[in-house]
């Protein structure tokens, strides 16, 4: 197999922000006439690569060699200028605009006099030649989504693009669309054009790209093509298999169910489906498992649990009681506890003091409040203990909580969300990005809490988390639970090829 | 990016010291002072002077107050009344986010509703009923004026700041409409306005001031915000969603009803600035209702982030500096326009200021290599 020269060259890229290395000493080769899946899963640095690539961001160390020469790019009209284009996650074009006058938009010329007829003309080629339907006089917000990312892609194509960069194309297309694209991407690549194609999902990995590098935590996890490789190999890959840490689990013998779900459904934000008809139960005193590459429908599962979105259909119900579709605190009064996945942006008020933070879910009942009134000394009574019995390293009562570390403000969290001997928790990666001892730490409370006979639905991205604290596991994939394991002595291959959308037992 | 010419960035500070929150304010005031000074000097007034003149116009001079004449300050004092009313009303609402730029409309309805009580039923109650039912006519009609635009918000996402701002006209035309045409003094020569209150309709004043009992209304009012924001249920629930609604809504509490009822509070201490401005000034319906206290509230809230405590401060300066900016008119002989132009460059001043509080201007470049700001890091 002849080795086509690269186009571009991404050398021992760095780039920090602050408190996050985004990507770290990275390498990246992309070869003319390739597709090039970028794959990792969310928050590994994909996006942060391709935006150091495209001129967004400036890496902090680290060269990019654009063929052969060393460029230095401070903006994306510096990138588009060396033949390098990116269509990102959200569009960005301009909704009251037509498709030609986003296509031309911020360039240089025309200077002065606008030929339209001879521009719709030119894109209409262009649209031709990659099949790219679509209407050059449209206004943008009449499009379809798929029509809007054909703009996208017409607009770096118009520019000159020879590398084109698309940020997860796919999740908001319909197959159809899917499909179209793919065989836009197939005539790029006859034409000698680079794709690089940046998304988590295994299946197009294997059906589209030519090349594949896998990113984990910020640092190149494997380089590889589909033909050396499997979806299992490269789920482990992007999940990783870390030095296995031991957790002592006490068996516990499960009780009656306490949540029972039921050919669950709902949409996505974006309005399609993200659940696809789910069935399950936890009892009490057991710690069910999701395992899965995320955005397969993992956070609108616990949404739809939490009564933060609406179910589309099936039914669930906790300790024998239907709260299909009620209120969040309906479900909070059902003694429903959930640690959401975005602490600061919605399990915790930042500019808020711990105390206050503490009382989120409490401060309506019990010792807390008096008719309308709060009481100050029963609220300051509860923070002080909670705060030793969880170990939160704080000045005290009233900091804002922003002002503490990410470890401490899951500390904060969990303890709020535990301390009520809840029936159920709808815990979503309790532990990323808190340090070793604060995960070590949570964990420790989930399996405390299920000896005293919670049902814990545990959704993360670490497999061997999930594996070890769960004592059964639902891998998910698109929507669908593709079966329910035992998670002892689980088969990470099989695992791995269920993350992959292969179908499973149920136990 | 786009202001690479330029060379300068903000940058947001870690931690607002305590000191540049002193300083700022300060500084602010003096750059106001003398822009406005440099106004001053084009039209040939000397500035020092004319700042002087408006001390006094605002306080008046220690002569003036050991003679027992304290005209001036009194005339500040009933200018900050509706001014704070209004401007703790704004405060809570912005507390949670919601923009009430409708305080003028909501203080019109108040006036409107509190007369209606003197005008069609005053005469034939007893005297000692008239003045708490106009008060609670002024504080309801400012409150469905502003759970409207609450309603709105709350169930079809309607943005408050165009409605509030819209209903403002609906109620001032209104308010016209009524002292021009139906409500219009038919023994009043054609002066614009209802006739006047019966007697028992009046607020008491204070001595022979103008000073009416409206202003026990203001630490009154700053008092509940403040109780209801420290110590109950429902000032907790107003300051998570201000701070954080998608944690208000993960915590189960009701976005929508907070907003109907926020608002039935914010309007409704703007209807009661009507009232106490129609019963404690005017003693009548009449043009010079609404002459955009609503409006400048929002400064006044908006300097006082917000603290009932402080918003009864800011709208005392505020006033002195609208009482001192008409008193120059009279004393300078200089045209009504300076003071305007006067009272525009302190108060833009002020709020601009209010920027660096919180952020810092750094050249291109000076910062270090790996502190990105923050917005960039997503």
């Amino acid at each position: 197999m002849t080795e086509r020269p690269a186009v571009v060259q991404m050398r021992g890229i760095t780039k920090r922000f602050p408190g996050v290395l985004a990507n770290d000493a990275v390498d990246l080769d992309i070869r003319a006439g390739e597709v090039h899946a970028l794959l990792g899963e969310n928050g590994a640095g994909k996006s942060t690569l391709m935006n150091v690539l495209a001129g967004l961001y400036r890496q902090d160390e680290g060269e990019i060699v654009v063929r052969g020469r060393r460029v230095e790019f401070h903006s994306p009209r510096d990138a588009i200028a060396a033949g390098i284009g990116m269509v990102h996650q959200h569009f960005k074009l301009v909704p009251v605009q037509t498709v030609v006058e986003n296509v031309i938009i911020g360039m240089d010329r025309p200077r002065f006099v606008l030929n339209l007829p001879r521009l719709e003309r030119e894109i209409a080629a262009l649209a031709g030649q990659y099949h790219l339907p679509v209407d050059p006089r449209a206004y943008v917000w009449q499009l379809s989504v798929g029509e809007q990312q054909r703009v996208e892609i017409l607009k770096m194509l118009h520019r000159g693009a020879e590398v084109l960069i698309l940020d997860e194309p796919t999740p908001v297309l319909t197959p159809q669309e899917t499909e179209s694209l793919f065989d836009t991407i197939r005539r790029l690549i006859g034409q000698g054009k680079a794709i690089v194609f940046i998304t988590h999902k295994l299946t197009e990995v294997t059906a589209a790209a030519s090349r594949i590098t896998v990113l984990r935590d910020g640092r190149v996890a494997g380089v590889t093509t589909p033909q050396e490789t499997s979806p299992q190999a490269l789920a482990t890959m992007m999940v990783g298999r870390g030095v296995s840490f031991h957790i002592e689990k006490e068996p516990v013998r499960p009780g009656e169910p306490v949540l029972v779900v039921e050919d669950l459904k709902s949409l996505n934000d974006r309005g399609l489906p993200a659940l696809r008809g789910v069935s399950f139960d936890i009892r009490h005193g057991e710690i069910l498992g999701v395992a899965g590459v995320a955005g397969n429908g993992q956070r609108e599962l616990a949404e739809v649990l939490t009564g933060l979105r609406k179910a589309t259909g099936g039914r669930v119900r906790i300790a024998g009681h239907d709260v299909t579709n009620r209120s969040s605190r309906d479900i909070i009064e059902h003694r429903v506890s959930h640690v959401p996945e975005d602490r600061l942006g919605e399990g915790l008020v930042p500019n808020l003091s711990v105390s206050d933070n503490l009382i989120l879910k409490g401060y309506r009942t019990g010792a807390l409040a008096r008719g309308p009134f709060l009481v100050p000394s029963a609220i300051l009574d509860l923070a002080r203990q909670l705060i030793s019995t969880f170990d939160i390293d704080t000045p005290g009562p009233q900091t804002p909580v922003r002002l503490l570390s990410g470890g401490n403000q899951q500390k904060v969290l969990l303890a709020r969300e535990l301390h009520v001997a809840p029936n159920l928790l709808v815990a979503v990666h309790p532990t990323r990005g808190v340090d070793v001892g604060a995960t070590e730490f949570v964990r420790k409370r989930l399996l405390q809490r299920r000896a005293e006979g919670t049902g814990i639905l545990l959704i993360s991205e670490d497999l061997d988390e999930v594996l070890a604290l769960s004592d059964r596991v639902a891998v998910v994939c698109e929507g669908r639970i593709m079966g329910i394991v035992p998670a002892e002595n689980a088969d990470v291959t099989t695992i791995g090829l269920m993350m992959a959308g292969a179908r499973g037992a149920r136990a | 990016m786009s202001n690479a010419s330029l060379g300068l960035r903000l940058e947001k500070r870690l931690k607002p010291s305590r000191a540049i929150a002193f300083v700022v304010p300060l500084a602010s005031l003096l750059l106001a002072l003398v822009l406005g000074g440099a106004i001053l000097a084009m039209s040939g007034a000397n500035p020092l002077v004319t700042y002087a003149a408006m001390l006094e116009g605002a306080f008046g001079t220690p002569a003036q107050w050991a003679q027992g004449r304290y005209y001036n300050l009194s005339e500040t004092l009933v200018k900050a009344t509706p001014l704070a009313l209004c401007g703790l009303g704004i405060g809570i609402a912005l507390r949670m986010l919601f923009w009430n730029v409708g305080a003028e409309g909501q203080l019109a309805m108040g006036g409107l509703a509190a007369s209606a009580v003197a005008l069609l039923w005053g005469p034939g109650l007893p005297a000692p009923a008239v003045l708490p039912l106009m008060a609670a006519a002024g504080f309801l009609g400012g409150a469905v004026w502003g759970l409207i635009p609450a309603l709105l918000k709350a169930c079809l996402k309607v943005n408050e700041i165009i409605t509030t701002l819209m209903m403002n006209y609906i109620a001032v035309f209104l308010v016209e409409y009524l002292f021009y045409g139906p409500w219009r003094d038919p023994g009043g020569y054609g002066f614009p306005g209802t006739a006047e209150f019966v007697p028992a309709a009046w607020l008491p004043r204070l001595g022979n001031t103008r000073i009416h009992l409206g202003l026990v209304a203001v630490p009154v009012a700053a008092l509940v915000i403040w109780l209801v924001l420290a110590r109950t249920r429902w000032g907790y629930e107003i300051k998570v969603i201000g701070e954080n609604p998608r944690a208000a809504s993960y915590a189960g509490i009701n976005l929508a009803l907070n907003i109907a009822m926020v608002m039935v509070l914010s309007g409704g201490l703007a209807g009661l600035a009507g009232m106490s401005e129609v019963a404690g000034i005017s003693h009548r319906l009449q043009k010079g209702l609404t002459v955009g206290h609503g409006l400048t509230a929002i400064i006044v809230a908006w300097l006082a982030r917000m603290d009932p405590w402080k918003t009864i401060v800011v709208a005392f300066l505020v006033a002195a500096l609208l009482v001192g900016g008409d008193q120059i008119q009279i004393t300078m002989h200089l045209p009504a326009a300076t003071a305007l132009v006067l009272q525009g460059a302190i108060l833009f001043c002020m709020v601009g200021g209010d920027l660096f509080i919180k952020y810092r201007l750094r050249w291109r470049g000076a910062a270090r290599r790996g502190s990105a700001p923050a917005r960039e890091a997503r």
